[in-house]
């Protein structure tokens, strides 16, 4: 029985509460178990087993008195550990963050807890989600749940940064996860566990109480094994917050209940400059059979072009790191989080600033100092137009290269990632091939586009292959049903063996 | 452009980070990787392009000037922005002494 | 740049001459809203430490800033009142450094796209201040961001404590073109400033609790050569410091210059008890503060109801008012000047001006003289007379202008009104019982008059003869002595319409 209930995705776990067929209680508790025993994949930085309970209780008290249940009730989800939550640590993955406790909760996770959900724990990332394979976490790697087929036991990068979620939601540690995507975070993840993972629009979800990384590109997003459930986690996630300058003043469609996989009338894009020299042949297959699934659905397949791809993945680190090193600046040791204090020196008495800058040396990881550098220097006096203005010109020409593309196709199919999981350590001495990883991700995120990886396939190793899909803005239900199109056909149905 | 390690040391600088001679020395050859990478940028004519301000076509709304809206915005709440701090003291935050 | 149409003469004399100082003044104005810029943390001066400060403010992990709408509002209507370009288009940009009193390591300011572009001040002439002849000032911009918080130093050995209260709180920086030629010009232009500000309500001019504070550029050149290289003192907090500041700093360059040395571009801090300027330790190395549009926040687009309600929410501002009070009012130059410039003095003054109006049945203009010298002289000076014993509750418009009635008719003299007036600050009294029950009411029966007119001709024939004689200055002798007769009670004019006719 408890096997069982942790193969069951957000839907099924909400209507079996709902109708009786098991209790959210004994859900959780599953679940629980299912995370106290997967240590080995080093999937969360905390787990909140007390927490996962409690709001099972609440629902399951709820259901009795005859209330009317939320639309994520009874289904326990892991939280990204880049969402504030209350009284419960929150570190981003970082020792400059270690033991800090917030006293107020992120808008996102505070309108799941409203929608029913409850929380197993706080999950693994890439320190301060700077990283494409989970490397970057002071609470080390996430360990992917997937080997190599052909017994090979080298451990796989779930992803990056939302990598905890990935790896939690693929080795069912729990039905759906809440992840970020600042430049393919969620997408490529989700790619490389075999899962699906949407970000929506930028504004969608609010960016209140999400530790940031770069504010223009940030975005909140569900982590679930099928398109409905993140639908679902989706609707519960978004919606308009005022206290966000930049949250989108709509109303949240209700995405799940329309979503239809019948893509005749529509048009795909297919577009040409993602086709890049040397690439993964089973990349390139995958990408084909998309098509033809896509075409068997009813959508016409139409050739695009965006024009200024290329320049896409540079541009973004330059913003991303200028806006983080920008960010970053509040972890000073003053108010929360690490305090170093350097010895004096040479009979001078230490100061604020010696404070400031052991602090933060001791508290960030090699990733997230390198980026601040490069965002230090290319805002620094002299270079600031030569290069963050120039980056910030790229960017439109990017988003404009989509515009044009929106007039002759409805919806743009490509490869989530140029290649499947590697093993952990593979590319650790080559920051720049670690960042070509969101290649194709990083496009639709610097246009704030609506974009997700569905699964899609096995390469010859026996590992996962993602499928993305990007989408106009606010168009959440055209990707989903692209998605879902993809997910119908595809019959994706391979899961990790327990090794853990 | 090229950084090399008074450049890198300066940078560290600015950004709070203090980094030792070895730190330095890998930066070095990293960044310049990266910024060489980057540089590619240059050879888009972006002459008649203005630089993108908002991502998604939006308007910034105004709050109204009220105080303490609503708990997660307004003040009142010493001991939750005192409750983390390395230092605090008699409703202070601590910091090493500074001189003017 | 720099405003030479109009030349100061003031020079400072150096060994090798005379030299001229360029003056521009950044002032950081309080933005008047109840909360702050970025978060509904209360503005209030004054509370315990860290108790206006919200999670945003203290820059918690995940926060983020929403502007104000009030502060947006006020910083348009400020740019309105000094005539200045209103940019509809605004952005917030970052300036980031690292500062124990800025908790994101950045200041969200306007670097680029500044709210309000120029516009321009007028100086009026002031022979005694030091202003020979009108003088514009030019305005570079306005722009708003937010305060930092504080630090303390003197409460712990090793220690600074920070309270973070004023942080996020809304500022104008209102930056002036280095128009200014002298300390006094420098000073004026502050006072102006100050009283648009509160014209408009936009900022409360509360120097000693740093709802103002100043930095002052500073550079010296000899007349006709390029300008020379400017040091910024910061956070002045008085028109005084800012005079004291100029000339310190005017001479130090001056002498340092003089000795063969050069003026470094710099900032300083101004210490009051020395009356001196020094160069500031702690943010000595050479700022980069990498500014960029904040990415919290988008652009800030301005429509047209919006600068509309805030054009009409305009009032009368000081050169208006000031024209209208010597133009349509008749007031002397000096009258309007001293009237307009404090928000409560013209606040008052026209509250008692439309109800002295009114109970006279006369326009405004009329009775603006006698409004005038009572709310600039007369008053003041029996309060100030009564101290502690004046209950200010009582000193309401309409006991003052029951009191001018009295005046005007001819019931009371100069003199009782300044009784009757002492008394119902004193006591609340009604004006007009106070006159009956003590009395203090002018004689005007003619009969009673003439008695004593009489009586005191008669005790004083000699100088009636002298008088008739042509010694036409004794005639204030004898209203002198008519009105001791009657106690000072006797209506003058009455006394003298009387003894003129007597005398012949």
């Amino acid at each position: 029985m408890m096997s069982e209930l942790t193969d069951l995705g957000v839907k099924a776990i909400r209507d079996g509460v709902a109708s009786g067929d098991f209790s959210a209680r004994e859900v959780a508790e599953a679940f629980n178990a299912n995370v106290a025993a997967a240590g080995a994949l080093n999937a969360f930085i905390v787990a909140t087993p007390e927490k996962a309970l409690a709001a099972a209780d609440a629902v399951d008290e709820a259901r009795s008195a005859g209330k009317q249940l939320g639309p994520m009730a009874g289904v326990p989800i892991g939280m990204k550990d880049l969402f504030c939550t209350d009284g419960v640590q929150t570190t981003a993955a970082s020792h400059i963050l270690e033991g800090f406790v917030p006293r107020y909760e992120s808008t996102v996770s505070a309108n799941l807890w409203k929608a029913g959900a409850g929380m197993l724990g706080k999950l693994n990332l890439d320190q301060f989600a700077m990283g494409s394979s989970n490397e970057t976490s002071y609470f080390g790697n996430v360990v992917s749940p997937w080997r190599t087929a052909g017994g090979g036991n080298a451990a796989m990068s779930p992803g990056g940064s939302s990598g905890g979620s990935s790896a939690a939601v693929s080795a069912r540690l729990c039905p759906a996860a809440t992840g970020t995507d600042t430049g393919g975070s969620i997408r490529q993840p989700a790619a490389f566990a075999g899962i699906t993972g949407v970000k929506p629009t930028y504004g969608r979800c609010s960016r209140w109480g999400v530790v940031a990384f770069a504010s223009s590109l940030d975005q909140a997003g569900p982590m679930a094994r099928n398109v409905e459930d993140c639908a679902i986690m989706l609707e519960a996630m978004a919606g308009f917050d005022p206290k966000d300058a930049t949250s989108l003043d709509m109303p949240v469609p209700n995405w799940a209940e329309m979503l239809d996989a019948d893509l005749t009338g529509k048009r795909v894009g297919i577009p040409r400059e993602y086709r890049m020299d040397g690439m993964d042949a089973e990349i390139l297959d995958n990408w084909e059979r998309g098509k033809t699934m896509l075409r068997d659905a009813g959508a016409e397949i139409v050739d695009i072009s965006l024009p200024h791809t290329k320049y896409a993945l540079p541009a973004y680190y330059i913003i991303a790191p200028a806006e983080a090193s920008s960010n970053l600046a509040r972890y000073d040791g003053v108010r929360f989080g690490l305090r170093e204090m350097p010895s004096d020196k040479d009979g001078e008495r230490a100061g604020l600033q010696d404070m400031y800058a052991a602090t933060r040396s001791e508290g960030f990881g090699d990733e997230v100092k390198r980026r601040i550098l490069i965002g230090t220097y290319v805002l620094s006096a002299g270079f600031y137009d030569a290069y963050y203005n120039q980056a910030q010109k790229v960017r439109a020409l990017v988003a404009q290269d989509f515009e044009k593309a929106w007039g002759s196709c409805d919806v743009i199919l490509a490869p989530t990632t140029p290649t499947a999981s590697f093993p952990l350590g593979s590319l650790d001495d080559d920051p720049l091939t670690m960042y070509l990883n969101d290649v194709f991700a990083v496009p639709a995120s610097l246009a704030g586009l609506p974009a997700m990886s569905v699964p899609a396939g096995m390469n010859s190793q026996g590992l996962p292959l993602g499928l993305q899909l990007v989408a106009k803005p606010f168009d959440e239900q055209g990707l989903m049903n692209a998605g879902l199109a993809i997910e119908q056909r595809a019959g994706f149905t391979a899961r990790p063996d327990r090794w853990w | 452009m090229s950084v090399d390690k008074p450049t890198v040391a300066k940078i560290a600088s600015l950004a709070r980070i203090s980094m030792d001679d070895a730190e330095l020395e890998r930066m070095v050859p990293e960044l310049n990787n990266i910024l060489g990478w980057v540089e590619q940028l240059g050879e888009v004519d972006t002459s008649d392009v203005e630089p993108m301000t908002a991502v998604i076509p939006n308007t910034l709304r105004l709050r109204e000037d009220e105080v303490n809206a609503d708990g997660l915005t307004g003040g009142d709440r010493r001991e939750d922005v005192l409750a983390n701090a390395p230092a605090a003291e008699h409703g202070f935050f601590g910091v090493p002494k500074v001189i003017e | 740049m720099t405003n030479d149409v109009v030349t100061s003469t003031y020079r400072l004399q150096g060994a090798t001459g005379e030299w001229e100082v360029v003056i521009g003044l950044e002032v950081h104005a309080q933005v008047t809203s109840a909360a702050k810029l970025f978060s509904s943390a209360a503005t209030e001066f004054g509370a315990e430490p860290n108790t206006q400060v919200s999670l945003i403010d203290a820059a918690m992990p995940g926060m983020l800033p929403v502007p104000n709408r009030e502060c947006i509002r006020q910083a348009v209507r400020t740019g309105m009142a000094i005539e200045a370009q209103i940019n509809k288009y605004s952005r917030f940009d970052r300036k980031n450094y690292f500062y124990a009193d800025l908790p994101q390591g950045y200041q969200i300011s306007q670097l680029y796209h500044p709210i309000v572009g120029e516009g321009q001040i007028l100086l009026e002439a002031d022979e005694k201040a030091g202003i020979p002849e009108d003088k514009i000032i030019g305005i570079e911009r306005i722009h708003v961001e937010q305060d930092a918080g504080k630090l303390m130093h003197d409460q712990h050995p090793t220690m600074s404590y920070v309270d973070l209260n004023r942080c996020g709180v809304a500022l104008m920086e209102i930056v002036s073109k280095a128009d200014m030629r002298s300390p006094a010009e420098a000073g004026a232009y502050i006072r102006k400033l100050r009283s648009i500000l509160r014209y408009v309500g936009s900022c409360d001019g509360n120097m000693e609790q740093g709802s103002m504070r100043a930095d002052v550029n500073v550079s010296v050149r000899k007349p006709g050569d390029p300008l020379g290289t400017r040091t910024e003192t910061k956070n002045v907090n008085s028109v005084r410091f800012v005079m004291a500041v100029i000339e310190g700093e005017a001479r130090r360059q001056i002498d340092l210059i003089e000795d063969g040395g050069t003026v470094v571009q710099e900032t300083r801090l101004y210490d009051p008890d020395r009356n001196e300027t020094r160069s500031m330790r702690s943010k000595e190395d050479a700022h980069d503060y990498r500014y960029f549009p904040d990415p919290d926040l988008l652009p800030l687009e301005l429509d047209e109801a919006f600068l509309e309600d805030c054009r009409a929410s305009l009032p009368e501002l000081p050169d208006a008012k000031r024209a209208r009070y010597t133009g349509e009012l008749g007031l002397t130059d000096y009258n309007a000047s001293v009237l307009t410039a404090e928000v409560e003095t013209f606040a008052r003054f026209e509250t008692l001006l439309a109800e002295t109006a009114k109970r006279l049945g006369k326009s405004e203009a009329e009775v603006a003289t006698q409004v005038a010298n009572w709310t600039l002289s007369v008053a003041p000076g029996v309060i100030k007379s009564l101290g502690e014993e004046a209950k200010l509750e009582h000193n309401t418009a309409s006991a003052q202008a029951a009191i001018l009635e009295m005046q005007a008719a001819g019931e009371v003299s100069g003199g009782q009104a300044k009784e009757i007036y002492e008394i119902v600050l004193r006591t609340g009294g009604d004006p007009a019982e106070v006159a009956d029950a003590e009395g203090l009411k002018q004689q005007s029966d003619t009969g009673a008059i003439e008695a004593e007119i009489d009586a005191v001709l008669a005790a004083n024939q000699d100088k009636v003869e002298q008088y008739r004689g042509g010694k036409d200055k004794l005639f204030g002798f004898f209203v002198g002595q008519v009105m001791k007769a009657t106690g000072g009670k006797a209506n003058p004019q009455v006394v003298n319409e009387l003894l003129k006719a007597k005398l012949g």
